[in-house]
């Protein structure tokens, strides 16, 4: 089983669930194995669900806008439940309103997060980041 | 007339039931004192002696016997995260009839190891990881079980990839090792059904002859199982029914003891309200809990903790000094009788506390979500609201002339948001005729659902003790 594992949910009160079935389609499609836990995903779920399965990242959805406060404290956690280091990617439509992106994506990476996806990104952009980072050929 | 015998060794009485398949019909009932001791065949041939009497003679087919003699199956659990695998490794222990005497999260301490020795479990089962997830925890904590100097079994139903490396590093150790299949294998997908078989397997081939209660293997086709897996195997068919009659659907049961109360659910427990979703690691139609807090006697002082004097004061208008010298009585004399108006008052708040604790335990939870799109609900564990049936069984109940106020009185619940059931139409088991027939059931399915429809499916009855 060399197959990188991937969680994957959107998180917090967010409802969107079709972003997720396709990104779940898509990941799956390009030999990941992932563990997806469908919308209105906890930090604490999104951290259980790594460590049972051994994941080598997690994968964070955001559409309604509260992706900011969902996300904080996110890689603490991590780092305290024992994944240290583990790949942390947020995408999706994850601030209020419309902000230049280069600053939101400081702002995430700064709360720890690997890489982050603004909207309208494709899965394929994704998938090649994964294979990037998790050295997949 | 084709005659079989049902036995149940319980803790304190060895209760025996006569049936003849061909009516079907209960032909006799006898209880005698349980000898777990000395010679466990010495109160069964009392129970024997008092069932001829009664109805006899007979000439037995079949003699089927179940126990929680001697302390009944004792387990400790083992997994990784709290809400998933060793809660997992729970949810198979207790489906199995075990009492689940400590359950661990994450890898095991040494002082965990020193805690083990003096539980002295009779299984062990190490659980956690999914399959092809994580393995460290598995692997250490099986360091520190093939560490600990006694024999008791082993069952490793954790990540597969870890299961061979599991059975290498205990195998030079004293405890036998047994493998099952991952009780998770993927995230919040239970699989308990074979790893509750393996543990059905080393109940019988070692548990019952450790306890000494293989002397009886003469008098008997040998114990099948635990006693409180009886209890399941009756509800199960009742419930569901055979492909000739139907069974009476979901159903929940509870035996409220002296010392701990289990609570038996045979229901999906879907969500029943609109935009509602469920969380977490789905739970098995067919599910046992036990609380070991919970009970009329010893467990009344875990029954006054859990909900408190102030509640107890409403329920009985007694005082907080009258009430905790009741309880302190009770828990001390297990054997104790209500004697005054006080203490009945006291018996009947236990009884409601306790039912109502534990169905609240094993019940599910609801919680409200503010989404952009309106209030979600989020279920964890079974809705059981829409269950209309209810068992209850246990001395201290049966023998109350209280029951319909009990029952009546311990569903009420105030916390909307616990997802216990409502209205129930009661049965109580006086006869302990589901364990009975839960045995029965694996020889005489028929016979076995005829004479539980017969004891707890009466629809004109329903209708009166609503």
């Amino acid at each position: 089983m060399d197959r990188k594992t991937i969680i994957l949910g959107v998180i917090g009160a967010d409802v969107h669930a079709v972003g997720n079935q396709i990104l779940n389609y898509a990941f799956t499609d390009a030999g990941f194995h992932v563990v997806n836990l469908g919308v209105m995903v906890s930090q604490e779920e999104f951290i259980e669900a790594a460590i049972e399965s051994a994941a080598d990242a997690i994968v964070v959805s955001s559409l309604y806008g509260h992706g900011e406060l969902d996300c904080q404290g996110l890689r603490d956690k991590c780092d305290e439940a024992g994944l240290k280091g583990i790949l942390l990617y947020v995408g999706g439509n994850i601030v209020v309103g419309k902000q230049p992106f280069d600053q939101v994506e400081e702002r995430f990476r700064q709360m720890g997060f690997d890489r982050i996806f603004g909207p309208g990104t494709s899965p394929e952009e994704g998938i090649q980041a994964l294979k990037e980072d998790l050295g997949v050929a | 007339m084709r005659q079989v015998l049902l036995i149940d060794f319980g803790s304190t009485y060895t209760k025996l039931t006569a049936v003849d398949l061909d009516a079907p019909r209960v032909v006799a009932t006898a209880q005698a004192r349980t000898t777990a001791d000395s010679d466990i065949s010495t109160g069964l041939n009392e129970g024997l002696a008092l069932l001829e009497k009664e109805a006899g003679p007979f000439r037995f087919e079949a003699r089927l016997a179940c126990s929680s003699a001697a302390g009944g199956l004792n387990m400790v659990a083992s997994g990784l995260v709290p809400s998933l695998t060793a809660k997992a490794a729970k949810l198979a222990a207790f489906g199995a009839g075990a009492k689940v005497i400590q359950s661990y999260a994450y890898q095991l301490t040494r002082e965990d190891a020193e805690e083990i020795a003096e539980i002295r479990p009779d299984i062990l089962l190490l659980t956690g990881g999914t399959d092809g997830g994580n393995q460290e925890t598995i692997l250490h904590n099986a360091r520190r079980v093939a560490g600990i100097p006694l024999s008791f079994p082993v069952i490793v139903a954790g990540n597969r990839s870890a299961r061979e490396e599991c059975a290498e590093i205990l195998s030079p150790s004293p405890h036998p090792v047994f493998c099952a299949d991952n009780v998770m294998p993927e995230m919040n997908r239970l699989v308990i059904e074979p790893v509750q078989q393996v543990i059905r397997q080393v109940f019988l081939e070692r548990i019952i002859s450790a306890k000494g209660l293989s002397e009886t293997q003469t008098l008997l086709d040998g114990i099948l199982m635990p006693t409180p897996s009886a209890v399941l195997e009756g509800l199960k068919l009742l419930a569901g029914g055979s492909n000739k009659r139907a069974g009476l659907g979901d159903l929940v049961a509870v035996d409220l003891g002296g010392a701990t109360t289990d609570v038996y659910s045979i229901a999906d427990g879907f969500p029943t309200r609109a935009n509602t979703m469920l969380k977490g690691l789905a739970e098995p139609r067919v599910k046992r809990t036990v609380e070991g807090d919970i009970g009329m006697r010893f467990g009344a002082r875990g029954v006054l903790e859990a909900v408190g004097e102030e509640a107890f004061g409403r329920l009985t208008g007694l005082s907080d000094d009258i009430i905790e010298q009741v309880v302190a009585k009770y828990g001390a004399h297990p054997e104790a009788l209500p004697t005054n108006p006080d203490e009945e008052k006291v018996d009947f708040a236990l009884a409601v506390f306790a039912l109502r604790t534990a169905l609240a335990r094993h019940a599910g939870t609801l919680e409200k979500v503010y989404t952009p799109v309106g209030p979600m609900y989020q279920q964890t564990g079974k809705d059981l609201t829409c269950s209309r049936r209810l068992i209850v069984t246990g001395g201290a109940l049966i023998y109350t002339g209280q029951l319909g106020n009990i029952i009546r009185e311990a569903l009420v619940q105030d916390d909307p948001w616990v997802l216990t059931p409502r209205e129930m139409l009661w049965r109580c088991d006086q006869g302990y005729i589901l364990s009975a027939m839960g045995l029965l059931s694996g020889y005489g399915r028929d016979a076995a659902l005829e004479l539980l429809l017969g004891a707890f499916g009466k629809e004109e009855e329903d209708a009166a003790c609503k």
